[in-house]
């Protein structure tokens, strides 16, 4: 299979010397970084996509003599894991990315939470940390970071839940505004950014932000990991330009025979084959956090929704009531349609309260269910029914 | 605030302060939005989202509750979009909701019901996902529910925010998420201090409240009982809010014509031992001050507190049992009623006490624990057989059939239903300590206590923590060691309140002689028993009733009560004697902190 995609190798490129990009970005000034970062129209990779640049901007400017920086590394979008390969070979780059951005921000402390089934990299992140920590003493910023362990609930994935699990709350989302740049951890503004965007970040310290734009497209700038499973060729995490096709992805990591993609997991978008070509895989497009689950046409749909289903029933984390009670609803109404307990008319029924889910729950994750129910029934809908 | 932005509701222009929540601009267009997990007393919790709004320009619908107003806001309130949503949500909570309404007390009260009817709700859009399961009855005042929860987290808000205790809790998640105790204990077992105040602010029946309604019947049907029932001051000014009055009627007269047209063999008043409170309560006070100031023993504890609100006993007992030779020793006024309605009150009327049945009508739900403590059985009886709310009561009288509103006032019967102003005011918070010291202080100064009308208004209203204090000045020979003592005294009502005066207290922040705590927010007027809802305009006409009532008294000072003269002279010859030790005075229990 020839292969088309434009690969790029910035995030694992070996070599990086963290400490002069910290020393330039100290001479270039503050304001002139966020000016590279808002040029280099870098965009949060965790998958909701808010403009990097403008949240460390916003942050600054926030009057407030504590503030912190923290590190999502709270991975766990099925079928995503590729944070779990930044932090076990670019672990550097990540530590140093929140110090750069503790220093534009102004913040002393920060964290990285860990998913709890990471535990296995806290050994090296400190010791990344602890290197990160004296070099910069040297250059006079002070800056301490630690880690914090996830417990295992998807929902701390979330910005404000993961904040209030750092703060020994329940981990579940608060209403927003306010937002995390200004009433964040402990009440201080704050940065939250993925573990890539922070790689990121140092790469742009590093090419500068005309060199970053080359990468991509004018939507969606830059390159991005792709965690790819499922039913394909070669399966693993891959560094790609964003803008592609979803066509032009199967063609490298198909098996030959792609039903369908889901690209960002449970809560992204299913893709039929015959939309492949004409789905860009993107801000333009589909947005992902970078997961890409490959069908085959071995597999039911049904049991994919279902899988998902079930998944959101646990994971909600059951304070509002489209999400509590709309996931359950969604899985038991599937279920009793495949089981003749309701007619193929109730589909419609639950079409619609996925489209409330997605306008009335509190946050991203009940907003986001119907995004995988809704192009599932509606791409196969013959699959739920029969 | 000053600044004030233009927004728009459903087209209509307004000018609201900033910061101001959509809810609260759309209220004063008179535009309704529906709401569940919202309160006036709590927090912001956004979680049930029967209130998204549509916003134009954003991609979702917004909760009215949490989203404060911006600048150019243009807010619809009712679109297809809002309107399919609330419906949606309405009919999912219904799907977990237990719907067997005919068979609960919350029904035609229930705020769920009340929406359900508004929307129609009628056929069952979803698939029903109820579960069995049986209510919490572990405890003498609180029954909960959880088939009936909508996990709005009400109760939650209040036990943290309102009263400090967290006994109730989130736990769990997703589909399994549930209001619960401490490891899904009952809860009798746990931390809860009985106050009822989840209760008061549960929209559904998910928390109500022990009722002992066939109970108290069964007794007044029986020839052979006789039934004495004791009326709590703060009953009468909240009372007549279940007959369609404006919160802050009294209707003490009428209340006491309808307790006699039920059946009640004698009518009598809390009010009468809250006046002999005062005696008791304040007399421990001095002899703690004399053995502090004059004996100079050390062991003398002080601050004391008082001990009248049984929730905030229980609190202490579970949070600060290092502080529990400060709280006065007398029993509260439900339980000296008690204990004297079957000896002293018995004796003279010549009633058998173990064929007397003692009730007690109660703003509180904390006061049905505190009848069935095992130390609660002086009279050799259990003291108060019985307690019922001002709801419960509401309800047997609506079940008789008389009309409130047209009985004819009536007095309660003697020798304990004579009471003053300074007994009617123990139902708000401060009020005890009023009472207490227009009685000490004259006790030791032989004058009026230096406030005009004998209303001491620095201790008086709804400030969480209030410090006031009294120099005492030309006293009697007897009381001269207090000549020039400057005395200090605390209040604090709302437990969360309560826990700050006493960490400070703890901390030695700062040093009282005397401290009040009332474990509701406003006092008894605000208690778990009051009809519902409540809010904070309810609770402010509640006390301003509570201080007219006070007024209109023809005697407003305890110790000048006949029939607390009276008792003392012919049965408990002074106060803090040793009868009044045996009958009056009681101990408490270091429990558990979860």
């Amino acid at each position: 299979m020839a292969t088309q995609l434009k690969r790029t190798e910035l995030i694992f490129k070996e070599y990086m010397d963290c400490n002069a990009l910290m020393k330039n970005v100290m001479k270039m000034g503050r304001d002139a970084f966020i000016q590279e970062l808002l040029d280099s129209g870098l965009k949060g990779r965790g998958g909701a996509g808010f403009p990097t640049g403008l949240k460390w901007k916003i942050v600054k400017e926030t009057n407030s003599d504590v503030k912190y920086v923290v590190c999502n590394a709270d991975e766990g979008e099925p079928g995503t894991f590729k944070d779990r390969e930044i932090l076990t070979k670019a672990s550097d780059k990540v530590v140093w990315g929140m110090a750069l951005a503790a220093y534009i921000v102004g913040a002393k402390e920060g964290f990285i939470y860990l998913r709890g089934e990471y535990k296995f990299l806290g050994t090296k992140l400190r010791i990344a940390i602890d290197r990160m920590e004296n070099s910069i003493r040297a250059l006079g910023i002070n800056f301490k970071l630690e880690l914090v362990f996830g417990a295992g609930a998807y929902i701390c994935g979330e910005e404000t839940s993961l904040l209030q699990s750092m703060a020994g709350h329940r981990g579940e989302p608060t209403n927003k505004p306010p937002f995390p740049v200004n009433w964040g951890y402990l009440g201080k503004p704050t940065v939250v950014n993925n573990v890539e965007t922070f790689v990121n970040t140092m790469i742009i310290a590093e090419i500068g932000s005309a060199e970053y734009k080359k990468l991509g497209t004018k939507a969606s700038q830059g390159s991005k990991l792709f965690s790819v499973s499922g039913d394909c060729c070669k399966e693993g995490v891959f560094e790609l330009e964003m803008g592609m096709t979803v066509q032009e992805f199967v063609e490298e990591f198909g098996d030959g025979d792609t039903k369908a993609v889901q690209v960002g997991g449970a809560s992204g978008f299913c893709v039929p084959r015959k939309e492949f070509a004409n789905t860009i895989i993107g801000y333009e497009g589909i947005p992902t956090g970078g997961s890409m689950k490959v069908f085959n046409s071995s597999r039911s749909m049904y049991n994919i929704l279902e899988n998902y289903l079930v998944f959101f029933e646990e994971e909600s984390c059951g304070q509002c009531t489209p999400c509590r009670v709309g996931t359950q609803q969604l899985l038991r109404g599937v279920r009793a349609v495949k089981r003749k307990e309701k007619p193929k008319s109730y589909l419609d029924e639950l079409l619609k309260l996925a489209n409330t889910m997605k306008y009335a729950s509190k946050c991203g994750l009940g907003r986001s269910v119907g995004n995988a129910f809704k192009s599932i029934i509606e791409n196969f809908r013959e699959e739920i029914v029969y | 605030m000053n600044n004030t932005v233009n927004i728009t509701i459903n087209g209509t222009p307004l000018q609201v302060a900033e910061g101001t929540t959509i809810l609260n601009a759309a209220k004063m267009l008179n535009v309704h939005i529906p709401t569940l997990c919202h309160h006036d007393d709590l927090c912001v919790a956004g979680n049930c989202r029967i209130c998204v709004v549509e916003v134009k320009g954003d991609k979702t619908l917004v909760a009215s509750c949490a989203t404060p107003v911006k600048e150019k806001m243009e807010i619809l309130t009712n679109t297809q979009q809002i309107r399919q949503a609330r419906k949606h949500i309405l009919e999912l909570l219904l799907t977990e909701h237990n719907i067997n309404c005919i068979k609960c007390s919350k029904s035609n009260s229930c705020e769920l019901q009340t929406l359900a009817l508004e929307y129609r709700t009628d056929e069952e859009l979803f698939l029903s996902l109820r579960r069995e399961s049986n209510p919490d009855m572990s405890s003498y005042a609180i029954q909960k529910d959880s088939s009936k929860c909508i996990r709005c987290t009400r109760c939650v808000r209040t036990c943290a925010e309102i009263q400090g205790v967290n006994a109730l809790t989130m736990s769990y998640k997703g589909m399994h998420t549930i209001m619960t105790t401490f490891l899904d204990k009952p809860m009798s077992e746990v931390v809860c201090t009985n106050c009822g105040q989840c209760i008061n602010r549960c929209p559904t029946g998910a928390l109500i409240e022990r009722n002992y309604i066939e109970e108290v019947w069964d007794a007044i049907y029986d020839p052979s009982k006789h039934v004495v029932v004791q009326t709590a001051p703060a009953v009468r000014v909240a009372l007549g809010e279940r007959f369609a009055l404006r919160p802050g009627h009294r209707v003490t007269g009428k209340m006491v014509a309808a307790l006699r047209s039920m059946g009640f063999d004698s009518i009598l008043d809390t009010d009468w031992s809250a006046d002999l409170t005062i005696m008791e309560e304040g007399t421990e006070l001095l002899s703690r001050l004399k053995k502090a100031l004059v004996d100079g023993d050390a062991s003398t504890a002080l601050p004391m507190f008082t001990s009248c609100s049984p929730g905030w006993i229980k609190f202490i007992e579970h949070i600060y049992p290092d502080f529990l030779p400060n709280l006065s020793t007398c029993k509260s006024p439900q339980q000296m009623f008690g204990a004297l309605a079957k000896t002293y009150y018995a004796e003279k009327k010549g009633i058998d006490p173990k064929n007397m049945i003692s009730v007690s009508i109660m703003p509180c739900t904390a006061k049905k624990y505190e009848a069935n403590r095992p130390e609660m059985r002086d009279s050799g009886f259990q003291d108060v057989d019985y307690v019922l709310t001002t709801r419960e009561l509401a309800s047997m009288i609506q079940q008789t059939g008389v009309n409130v509103n047209t009985l004819k006032a009536e007095n309660y019967d003697s020798i304990m239903g004579a009471s003053t102003g300074a007994a009617v005011i123990f139902g708000a918070t401060g009020g005890v300590m009023e009472a207490a010291i227009r009685t000490a202080y004259e006790i030791v100064t032989g004058r009026e206590v230096p406030f005009e009308k004998l209303n001491i208004i620095p201790v008086r209203g709804f400030e969480g923590i209030k410090e006031a204090s009294l120099r005492l000045e030309k006293v009697k020979p007897e009381w001269d060691f207090l000549e020039g003592v400057e005395l200090k005294v605390a209040i604090a009502h709302g437990l969360a309140n309560a826990r700050n005066l006493v960490q400070a207290i703890k901390d030695k922040k700062v040093e009282y002689h005397f401290v009040e705590i009332m474990a509701c927010p406003g006092g008894c007027l605000g208690g778990g028993g009051q009809p519902i809802p409540t809010n904070v305009e309810i609770r402010t006409a509640r006390m301003e009733a509570i201080y007219k009532e006070d007024e209109k008294m023809p005697i407003r000072k305890s110790h000048e009560n006949p029939e607390i003269k009276a008792i003392y002279e012919e049965f408990l010859e002074e106060p803090n004697s040793h009868k009044s030790h045996k009958l009056l005075h009681t101990y408490y229990t270091e429990r558990n902190r979860y």
